[in-house]
């Protein structure tokens, strides 16, 4: 159904975005209000918290918490102050562990009807994994603007994205297990904290079944990775946060048919929250020490070949 | 005063708890451990064998099975009612877990998998490893004690957690936990039922990673095993991708392995992936980016285009 579209490719998903004739590129994503933090949300409507997935609302809402890093094939370096790297001539892409929260979500959305959000807070450039999301099948998507959510800590991360989800009163919130950029492990729990709501991480299997009460929030049932090949099943209510360990489902990559369809879908900028406390602060960045030292074998192919096959008989005693 | 966060299952004490002892007494200062469960005395008192101002049992019979909900009331109370100025875990599944949300719930600092620090008790520094180990940072944690740290596991040696003279005094604290509040209900953990093959036993090991690119290329990784009469291994995304079976991963989700050889091809060297191999007693690492991670822990490498080397190895391996 999906043709497969290799990560070397994505660039041609930006192209094709471009390219399209009546569709400008700033129009539709770009604020057309001040949007403030209190503003039209809480206005819209008289939410009543009632998260019977089979009941009231009848269908179950996800959200996705997705990150835009640098690829994995970019040379890091240090910047000249040693605070970050230098990333203004990196490629980015969609972190890999929240392309599997994605992927989660676009499968339970397949089994139970419903509504896939994603939400990413960063930069300009965040728009870019955004797209990419819709192009993959998300409904709409929201980007919490801020230019300091490149290096920020993790609970500036979770406290914008708890600002821009409490609104939306997802059943169910997914996200990536870490980054692969600072890979604090945290927001996604933090988030949960902040929201009011039960969380689980490292999850590896996710199951919604209807409520065995027959009415009611509907029950979550996650198989968490515990260490070394243990696992275990965890019941807890909905709503809830969940963090997707990599491996949970095959990825799908997006179509030509899922980039047209997406430039119809939403992407709603929204404001940052103020930062209230900075609770991690970066001194310095830089490249680590050798702990060992490493024979590195120069030459052609053959040659180095040769040389590692002699060491590995003759010093190395291995073979 | 630094306070330990010690971790048990059933009654059995995790042994990465003793690195948490070690990075403590490092840290300076008086030092005390707790362990959350119930009927924990057993386990308090042997970590009361530590050169320790005190053993505090955490004990609530809604602590038996662990839970986050649970384990974050607990220790809230205790981090309140004893005002340490660092709260020290060990970086496992379980911390993943709940310390972010504990730090959450008491609004303080947390700096997580971290290698190492520097400074001292006025200007404290914490190494973290980010974008994928290939660029460290220190970082300095903000506002209100206490500061929650947790340590990358194989950071810190357990036996170097320096032992008493004496038994330090175990003190039982009867936790404050509201059962009806915990919202996660855990059943048994278990292992995946599957035939298992035993890497940990294998004398040499080829291990890829995801320099391989595609699945056709696995049969090149097979044929230099065959040559040089080792098992076959991967790192987790080459497992995720269904390229090898999940039962011949290394790694923290995986097997840990000890042989003669480890020859990664392709392999970049993510902790993930280290903590499960770096045992090994000689280390040999094939990549083309001449800066992974990899190359710090290996005894020998290539920096090239593993597609030429290998072929080029298994034909020295004839003569």
């Amino acid at each position: 159904m999906n043709e497969p579209r290799t990560l070397d490719e994505l660039w041609t998903l930006d192209e094709l975005w471009t390219l399209d004739e009546p569709w400008t590129m700033n129009e539709p994503w770009t604020l057309d209000e001040p949007w403030t933090m209190n503003g039209p949300w809480t206005l819209d409507e008289p939410w009543t918290v009632d998260y019977g997935l089979w009941t009231d609302r009848g269908f179950v809402k996800i959200a996705v918490c997705i990150k835009q890093v640098v690829t994995r094939e970019w040379q890091v370096r240090v910047n000249e102050s040693k605070t970050w790297v230098r990333d203004s001539d990196a490629s980015w892409e969609l972190n890999e562990p929240d392309a599997y929260a994605l992927e989660e979500a676009l499968r339970l959305r397949e089994k139970h009807g419903g509504e896939v959000v994603v939400v990413s807070a960063g930069p300009a450039r965040v728009a870019q994994v955004l797209r990419e999301a819709l192009a993959r099948g998300a409904d709409r998507a929201i980007h919490v603007q801020g230019d300091h959510f490149s290096t920020a800590d993790a609970f500036t991360a979770a406290e914008a994205l708890a600002a821009a989800l409490a609104p939306e009163q997802a059943d169910l919130i997914l996200t990536g297990l870490q980054s692969d950029d600072q890979g604090f492990a945290q927001v996604g729990v933090v988030l949960a904290e902040k929201l009011g709501v039960a969380h689980s991480t490292i999850i590896m299997e996710v199951q919604i079944s209807a409520p065995s009460t027959g009415s009611g929030p509907a029950d979550l049932r996650v198989k968490r990775e515990l260490e070394g090949g243990w696992f275990q099943w965890v019941s807890m209510p909905l709503p809830a946060v969940l963090t997707i360990q990599s491996g949970i489902n095959q990825l799908r990559y997006a179509t030509l048919k899922g980039i047209m369809a997406a430039k119809k879908k939403e992407i709603r900028a929204v404001a940052a929250p103020p930062v209230s406390t900075v609770k991690q602060r970066i001194a310095s960045v830089y490249m680590p020490e050798k702990s060992k030292q490493t024979r590195m074998i120069s030459g052609s192919a053959a040659e180095a070949a040769k040389e590692l096959v002699r060491v590995l008989r003759e010093d190395a005693r291995v073979l | 005063m630094v306070l330990v966060i010690a971790e048990q299952r059933d009654g059995v004490l995790n042994r990465a708890s003793w690195e948490a002892v070690a990075a403590a007494q490092q840290l300076g200062g008086p030092v005390k451990i707790a362990v959350a469960g119930a009927g924990v005395g057993a386990v308090a008192a042997e970590l009361a064998a530590a050169d320790v101002a005190e053993v505090i049992s955490l004990e609530h019979e809604g602590l038996a099975v662990y839970t986050p909900d649970g384990f974050v009331q607990a220790l809230a109370g205790l981090i309140a009612a004893e005002s340490p100025s660092h709260v020290v875990f060990s970086h496992t599944y379980q911390t993943r877990d709940y310390a972010p949300r504990l730090a959450a719930r008491i609004d303080r600092a947390l700096a997580a998998d971290c290698i190492g620090t520097k400074g001292d008790s006025s200007a404290r520094l914490f190494v973290r490893p980010i974008f994928q180990g290939r660029v460290n940072a220190d970082i300095a944690l903000e506002g209100p004690a206490p500061h929650l740290v947790t340590f990358q596991i194989g950071a810190f040696r357990g036996d170097a957690a320096k032992r008493g003279a004496q038994p330090a005094p175990v003190r039982s604290v009867a936790a404050s936990v509201d059962p009806a509040s915990i919202r996660q209900k855990p059943e048994a953990p278990f292992r995946e039922a599957k035939q298992a093959v035993d890497l940990s036993q294998a004398e040499r090991i080829v291990s890829v990673g995801r320099g391989i690119k595609s699945e056709e290329h696995i049969a090149i990784a097979r044929e230099l095993a065959a040559s040089l009469g080792a098992e076959l291994a991967a790192s987790r995304p080459i497992c995720d991708s269904g390229w090898l079976p999940m039962e011949r991963q290394i790694g923290s989700s995986g097997q840990t392995v000890a042989p003669k050889l480890y020859l990664a091809l392709g392999i970049s060297g993510a902790i993930q992936h280290v903590v499960g191999m770096k045992g090994a007693r000689t280390i040999v690492a094939i990549n083309k980016d001449p800066e992974a991670p990899i190359f710090e822990i290996a005894d020998y490498g290539i920096a090239g285009d593993l597609f030429e080397i290998v072929p080029a190895m298994i034909s020295a391996l004839k003569q």
